[in-house]
């Protein structure tokens, strides 16, 4: 599918800005001046611990929230594919995979069906979904985001439910899909160790963003520290990040400097 | 032949259950069915308040309910549950519309031709006013299908793929108040929310997919009417409710009849 021409013509324009971004929920302060751009190719993470404003960001960037103050500014024509966190189908409700697949646009049956065999659910068109098991509705809710060959793949704790073949497969698959597709990834995890491996850049959030940056960068800043405790050596060497693999060398990182070692890759 | 009153009686209930087929699958998909009594019973303000001031029963009866729909969507932004509104608002709206009616004492009313409908009354001016209200009810769902469907099943992915799930619930609002305004004639205030709920709660259980639920839910409303008014006839019986009782018969016989399917579609 064409990509947007506007978009191919910007490719150093952000794909998604947020700026001073404030979102207030029932008078409480749930997101307070956040600044964010999302480049075209890059994969960037949002950590955080529970009620941080991680999934309230993330509906505020697809436009699902009004900020209180601050906007949102989506390169025109962007296509974003969206995984929420759970998404429950009343059961009144009639809808097999392949028929969810085609909504809002139609796709032909051999899109659909390379689309599930990619995504380790072949063969399970006609079935219902309320009939997939949590890891299939998973698998299922991904392998149609990527359908329609998103700018963006915006993943809320996407990961959830899949047994550890699945979380391997699917974080292969992210990768995967930033290499061919070449669409931002910008997903939401408490899986810290996995998530930081496959990262460029980690944005450690907190009602605000406390400190973002590399992966190994933001292990070792305090605010990060503080939040989830100092990160032992074992997962540091997890975090390690390949410079060659990173589409965009000039971000700014904030935080502190890091080192790079010089282990293997190990992964 | 729509000189025949049986054969105007057909054409009116058909109208109707057309129009209330895909609509009262949404109203079922989305858990509304209160809200569709809710608009029907606010209704009777909208028939008493018209004739007071001389205006068309079909006008009154719109305005109300469609005004009846937009205080609740505003009303539900303050914290009360969905449930407790639509009985607030419903209640209310009946009581008032009873004491109103009592106030209109140089017309003679029949409260139960509103309140139960009368459809062997329908005249060529009704049957106009149906099919015009019906054809443009199936317009706005087959027009905004896709969208609807959507939405129904995520609002966030409906905003990720750029559909407004406000404005398609608003459509559905406009849909519901003009299948309440033509239908009081056919069956009353008090049946209306059965046309919608009954024929589309029998037709799930025969459909995979949401297409073949609307239009099972349309031929199952038109057995029903064809059923009722057959029924009526034979055992002189208040025509409305016969048609109702035709469509809760025909639900209790799938129910029978379809569950060895749907165990075998359950997970």
């Amino acid at each position: 599918m064409a990509m947007s021409a506007n978009i191919m013509n910007a490719s150093q324009q952000p794909l998604l800005r947020a700026q001073g971004l404030n979102i207030e929920i029932a008078g409480r302060h749930v997101l307070e001046q956040i600044d964010l751009d999302l480049m075209r190719g890059e994969i960037v993470t949002i950590v955080g611990p529970n009620g941080s404003g991680k999934s309230t960001l993330l509906r505020a960037l697809i436009g699902a929230i009004e900020p209180t103050s601050g906007h949102v500014r989506q390169a025109s024509g962007l296509r974003i594919g969206y995984v929420p966190q759970r998404l429950h189908i009343d059961p009144t409700l009639p809808l097999t995979v392949r028929r969810f697949f085609n909504l809002p646009g139609r796709h032909s049956r051999q899109a659909i069906d390379d689309a599930l065999a990619r995504a380790g659910i072949e063969g399970r068109g006609e079935t219902p979904m309320t009939g997939l098991s949590g890891g299939q509705f998973q698998r299922a809710l991904m392998a149609r985001a990527l359908l329609d060959n998103p700018d963006v793949l915006m993943l809320d704790e996407a990961s959830q439910g899949l047994d550890q073949t699945g979380t391997a497969d699917f974080y292969r698959q992210i990768e995967e899909v930033r290499n061919t597709v070449g669409c931002a990834v910008l997903m939401v995890s408490h899986d810290l160790h996995v998530v930081m491996r496959a990262a460029d850049r980690v944005i450690c959030l907190n009602h605000h963003i406390c400190c973002q940056g590399l992966p190994e960068a933001v292990s070792a800043a305090p605010e990060y520290r503080a939040l989830f405790g100092s990160v032992d050596e074992e997962a540091l060497a997890l975090f390690r990040h390949d410079p060659h693999h990173h589409p965009h060398g000039g971000h700014e990182h904030h935080g502190a400097e890091f080192h790079q070692t010089e282990h293997d890759d190990a992964q | 032949m729509l000189n025949d009153f049986m054969i105007r009686a057909l054409f009116a209930g058909l109208g109707v259950v057309l129009a209330a087929a895909p609509l009262g699958c949404f109203v079922v998909w989305r858990r509304m069915a209160f809200f569709g009594a809710a608009t029907a019973h606010a209704a009777v303000l909208g028939v008493a308040l018209s004739l007071a001031m001389s205006i068309s029963v079909f006008v009154g009866v719109l305005a109300i309910s469609l005004l009846m729909a937009i205080m609740v969507t505003l009303l539900s932004n303050r914290g009360y549950a969905m449930d407790t509104l639509l009985g607030v608002m419903a209640h209310a709206s009946l009581a008032f519309g009873l004491v109103a009616v009592s106030f209109v004492t140089d017309v003679r009313i029949d409260l139960m031709a509103y309140l139960f409908g009368d459809i062997l009354a329908v005249g060529r001016s009704d049957l106009a006013i149906i099919w015009g209200g019906a054809g443009l009810v199936l317009l706005l769902t087959m027009w905004r299908w896709q969208a609807l469907l959507l939405s129904t099943v995520s609002e966030d992915l409906a905003y990720a793929q750029g559909v407004n799930p406000q404005r398609e619930a608003l459509i559905l609002t406009l849909s519901l108040a003009i299948v309440v305004a033509v239908a009081i004639k056919v069956v009353g205030v008090l049946l209306i929310a059965a046309l919608l709920i009954i024929p589309a709660a029998a037709a799930r259980l025969i459909s995979r997919t949401p297409e073949r639920m609307a239009l099972g839910a349309a031929a199952i409303g038109a057995f029903s009417v064809a059923a009722g008014l057959w029924g009526s006839w034979h055992l002189d019986t208040p025509t409305g409710p016969t048609i109702v009782c035709a469509a809760a018969i025909l639900f209790a016989l799938l129910s029978v009849i379809a569950r060895p399917l749907s165990a075998r579609f359950a997970r």
